[in-house]
């Protein structure tokens, strides 16, 4: 039974990971929990749909918060590939950087990374909010669909290949853009978005920094030109 | 799939453990490779004008005494015989043609086995082994048959082996090109094909580093690759990065892994500074020359 104001404190070198996971899918699970020895483990705190808190205090595997509703997952550490992949709701913190295909897939909440984000960071994204302290890989939000991305640092090769929609916004160098992203102009909506997810984030920089990228649409109909 | 770790010692309380904490790496990975195993390690050189080799046999009642002073570890033997490599080795397939030549150098030790990665770290006694620095590899084949020839480490150079994860497709025409410069291969393996290309570009006189940037150019697939020399180990991630690969630092040791859950295991992993390697880019290390 939980107590209220109590931290549920889990240590991953004594309880398995299934255990883990099985409590967080309880119904009216503990508001607030804590989670030693993640020790790189896949899947720590994946398929959350509570309105909880979960700190995760070390390096995490693959799929972490993996298709997150509500809940704040927060990784003191580093985070592997396709963190928080399928993102419903909910808001994921890493103190660490991301590997690969963070937030891929994501369809709302926000994540934020401290550190940098590898390659193809949102890829796919449909309504993930990302904001990322540090640096992101190549093809990052390749094929992106709806969302923000925020870089802080710069963005590697082909940033928002084939993007069909989402916005963009990098403070630092593009090393170059995917097919059909192109810049566009940032107007009234987009400082206040960016000043919201700056704000939310805790991140210490000003919306006037930032340059947006978009679609140019020009991939949304078939071009007879095109044909080989 | 596959997994792959590689470990470089930076105190002598590490290079005493190497086999040991190796061993441990391996075994996280076991599950990204359960066919096959494999490791190198670099350990005490071998006497002044001597050969040291890694051979292979499929017999068990194997007679290793007929082929000189042998250090027997399951299917495998360490071997050191008076004499240069080329000798060395082409006294070994006359006289026993039976026998697969797995390394030959000055310090390399390569053991490697069809089976699951566990058993494997049990069966060689790998927990004893001392080493400066050592890779592993567990196979999830996809290029070549499950044989204990087409598990890694693959060496085709003295002292030079290479750990894969990913796969080539340019191999073939590669591995004719390379034939042509004079480079033999054992297996029909894409890996093989990589150390072989490492060999021909170090003895056209690149270093370690140069020869893998050149791999940027001329391979084509997918790889994170772990290289090992007699005094350095390496990285490189192909362009597209498909491939995972993890790094990490402390004042003891520099390690990789295909994940972080193998470096965990190590002394001081929390501590540590742990990164992801960019893609194309080469990293290294040398051992300091005494």
């Amino acid at each position: 039974m939980a107590v209220a104001g109590a931290i549920e404190a889990v240590d991953l070198a004594e309880t398995t990971l299934r255990d883990l996971n099985r409590r967080l899918h309880e119904p009216d699970p503990a508001p607030r929990w804590r989670v030693a020895h993640p020790s790189g483990a896949h899947s720590v705190a994946v398929g959350i749909d509570a309105d909880i808190e979960v700190d995760v205090d070390g390096h995490v595997g693959y799929y972490c918060a993996g298709m997150n509703k509500r809940a704040t997952v927060r990784v003191h550490g580093n985070a592997g590939v396709g963190l928080a992949e399928n993102i419903m709701s909910g808001t994921v913190v890493v103190d660490g950087y991301a590997g690969q295909s963070c937030a891929a897939s994501g369809r709302g909440g926000l994540v934020v990374v401290r550190g940098d984000a590898s390659a193809r960071c949102g890829i796919s994204m449909k309504g993930v909010r990302i904001v990322v302290e540090g640096s992101v890989g190549h093809m990052s939000a390749f094929m992106a669909q709806k969302g923000a991305l925020v870089v802080c640092g710069d963005a590697g090769d082909a940033l928002g290949d084939s993007i069909y929609e989402a916005r963009l916004y990098v403070r630092g160098s593009v090393a170059s853009l995917g097919a059909d992203c192109v810049e566009k102009d940032v107007r009234a909506e987009h400082e206040a978005e960016l000043a919201e997810l700056l704000g939310r984030a805790g991140v210490d920089a000003e919306p006037a920094e930032f340059v947006r990228y978009g679609s140019a649409r020009r991939l949304y109909n078939f071009d007879v030109d095109d044909a080989a | 799939m596959c997994g792959i770790v590689g470990l470089f010692a930076k105190s002598p309380d590490v290079e005493l453990r190497l086999g040991a904490l190796l061993g441990e790496m391996l075994g996280q990975l076991a599950d990204r490779g359960p066919d096959s195993a494999g490791i190198a390690l670099y350990r005490e050189p071998a006497a002044l004008g001597s050969t040291k080799l890694s051979l292979f046999s499929a017999d068990p009642d194997e007679n290793w005494a007929a082929v000189g002073n042998a250090t027997v570890h399951a299917s495998h033997a360490i071997v050191e015989i008076e004499g240069s490599a080329d000798a060395v080795v082409a006294r070994i397939r006359a006289e026993h043609p039976h026998l697969r030549v797995m390394s030959a150098g000055d310090r390399i030790e390569i053991y490697k086995e069809a089976g699951d990665p566990r058993a494997f770290v049990e069966r060689f006694g790998l927990r004893t082994m001392a080493g400066s620095h050592g890779l592993g590899h567990t196979r999830m084949a996809t290029e070549s048959r499950v044989t204990t020839e087409g598990a890694h480490p693959f060496s085709t150079g003295l002292d030079l082996c290479l750990v894969h994860n990913g796969s080539l497709s340019n191999h073939n025409r590669l591995r004719r090109a390379l034939q042509r410069e004079g480079i033999a291969f054992q297996t029909e393996n894409d890996t093989e094909v990589a150390a072989g290309f490492l060999e021909w570009r170090l003895r056209e006189g690149d270093a370690l580093p140069e020869a893998l940037e050149r791999c940027l150019v001329e391979l084509d697939g997918f790889y994170t690759f772990a290289v090992g020399t007699a005094d350095g180990f390496a990285v490189l991630r192909d362009p597209i990065a498909c491939k995972p690969a993890v790094m990490a630092e402390n004042d003891d040791w520099v390690a990789m892994a295909s994940e972080y859950r193998a470096i965990a295991v190590l002394p001081g992993a929390d501590a540590a500074e742990v990164w992801e390697p960019e893609p194309a880019r080469v990293y290294s290390w040398e051992r300091a020359k005494v």
